[in-house]
């Protein structure tokens, strides 16, 4: 499991992921018709700031924040903890443990391998939302969007962590989809997803500070939305890169000692 | 009528299966329970930011938007309780090949898989729907009117019916493409558009929720039914809408399980 041997299997890997997200492209039709909730927010914000905007927000910067949500969502997500209940359950896991390379990093290149195709989708939308509609809404700052790709990784990252670290739980309890639940509301509410953080009322905007759900999605769209001063863009990237480093050892330990308990079922 | 009879007491049998089968796992009581709260409290606090400095959106004030939510929580429940859990199994039936067994009992199939399978402590939340209500009526200094709360149920009936039959409709995709594990989740993330008054959307988003997937019916109008301004002509044609919406399901059902080829088994 050296990390040389990863290093050497990834291109191969990647391209079956790929291949395989061509092979099941209805079920990610499916899963991004799933993600326009954006979408639906976007309607109704449009009607609420029909008469005077919201803080800062007017139907314009609504417009651009969630398309770019939209988007971020897109490029950010991980369903590992779907596959790894499914494959505890059944005890397809097996399978995953007999190849010489880490479950987790086969889990993130089969994740990773369908961004190509969601960005089929997403980046046209992206380039109609930005010299369209967007116009005046966007950070005209280039070292903002120089911090994008990075706050996007980190996105990811936290993401793909928190994904494996409930699958990981399957190994504890029988089903942790009720756990997944869970977060996932957790991570509609309190990530920007539904609403911009920056309108929460000030009890909840504290909560938000010290989840982990707001660097998910959130960031990436409040540092090209101009929601930021750069000094404090700066810092909250480096607040997500530690949440990312801390979910990763903690996620590193749920799995190395759940898999102590793995059964391997069916089989 | 015999048949009729028959049927119920098959209803009950299923019914009985799943009563025990809860009582079982009594402890999902309580971490259902638990659940539930938490989601109607998320299901509430995205209204609390909408309405923060401001009294009325679209015609709908807080309390008013609180009524949609409520019915909102009281369909969800009934989903998870009710329906979602017998036809997701059907999906797993597919996939493996064990709707043989299904559609060897001499049963109607439609009627077999959607009651395999209930979770009644889900339904616990309808309780949390009503002391929504409660409290949004509370608020508005008001009871509502013996008309408007028995139109409210029967539009509950007409819900039931439509979400069902939407459900039934997902599961006619399985035969189709059978990876489907996630429609389900397309499902209840579409819903979730739901928890807000269906008038405050405008253009396509509208459209789409009233007449494509009819979100307005299962919670904007029954709270407008509570809140006593809905008009009849609206209802009655709801009912018509989802008994033709149901008819057509049925039709899409019979179609889809006639291309049932059975997988490995």
């Amino acid at each position: 499991m050296s990390l040389r041997t990863t290093a050497r299997a990834l291109p191969a890997m990647m391209k079956v992921g790929f291949a395989e997200a061509v092979a099941y492209r209805a079920e990610m039709l499916v899963w991004m018709l799933s993600t326009t909730m954006p979408l639906v927010m976007l309607s109704l914000w449009n009607a609420v700031a029909a008469d005077a905007p919201v803080g800062r927000f007017g139907q314009a910067e609504f417009t651009t924040y969630y398309l770019l949500m939209f988007i971020c969502r897109q490029l950010t997500g991980a369903w590992a903890a779907w596959q790894m209940n499914y494959e505890v359950r059944t005890g397809a896991l097996s399978r995953r443990l007999l190849k010489p390379i880490s479950p987790i990093a086969t889990y993130a290149v089969e994740n990773l391998a369908a961004l190509p195709l969601r960005s089929l989708v997403a980046v046209p939308m992206a380039v109609i939302a930005l010299f369209a509609i967007a116009k005046g809404t966007l950070a005209s700052d280039g070292r903002y969007w120089a911090l994008v790709p990075l706050a996007l990784a980190g996105g990811w990252m936290i993401t793909f962590l928190i994904n494996i670290a409930i699958g990981a739980l399957s190994l504890y309890m029988e089903s942790s989809l009720k756990i997944m639940e869970v977060y996932f509301t957790l991570f509609a509410v309190f990530s920007g997803y539904l609403i911009p953080v920056e309108l929460f009322p000030p009890f909840l905007r504290a909560a938000v500070e010290w989840l982990p759900f707001r660097f998910q999605v959130g960031l990436p769209v409040e540092l090209v939305t101009n929601a930021h001063s750069f000094p404090e863009a700066l810092r909250l990237v480096g607040v997500q890169w530690a949440w990312v480093v801390g979910l990763g050892v903690g996620t590193a330990a749920l799995w190395k000692n759940g898999l102590k308990r793995y059964a391997a079922y069916g089989g | 009528m015999r048949r009729v009879l028959r049927y119920l007491r098959l209803f009950w049998v299923q019914l009985r299966s799943s009563l025990l089968l809860a009582l079982q796992y009594r402890w999902d009581f309580l971490t259902d329970g638990t659940i539930n709260v938490f989601y109607a409290a998320t299901a509430v606090a995205p209204l609390l930011v909408i309405f923060s400095g401001r009294d009325s959106i679209a015609g709908w004030t807080f309390p008013e938007a609180l009524l949609v939510s409520g019915w909102f929580i009281m369909l969800d429940a009934i989903i998870d309780g009710a329906i979602s859990p017998s036809l997701l199994s059907v999906v797993d039936h597919i996939r493996q090949g064990t709707l043989d067994f299904v559609l060897l009992k001499p049963a109607d199939a439609q009627f077999l898989v959607s009651t395999q399978r209930f979770h009644p402590w889900k339904l616990t939340n309808t309780a949390g729907a009503l002391a929504v209500f409660v409290y949004s009526f509370q608020k508005m200094h008001r009871a509502p009117e013996l008309v408007g709360v028995l139109t409210s149920v029967g539009l509950l009936a007409v819900s039931i019916t439509l979400l069902y039959s939407l459900w039934i409709l997902t599961v006619s995709a399985a035969f189709y493409v059978v990876k489907v594990d996630n429609l389900s989740y397309l499902f209840t993330s579409i819903f979730d558009a739901a928890r807000w008054p269906a008038t405050v959307f405008r253009g396509a988003v509208r459209f789409l929720f009233t007449f494509v997937i009819p979100l307005a019916l299962m919670t904007t109008y029954p709270a407008e039914a509570l809140l006593g301004r809905l008009e009849t002509s609206t209802v009655l044609f709801s009912m018509l809408g989802t008994a033709a919406f149901a008819a057509f399901a049925r039709l899409v059902w019979l179609r889809s399980i006639a291309r049932y080829t059975s997988a490995s088994g």
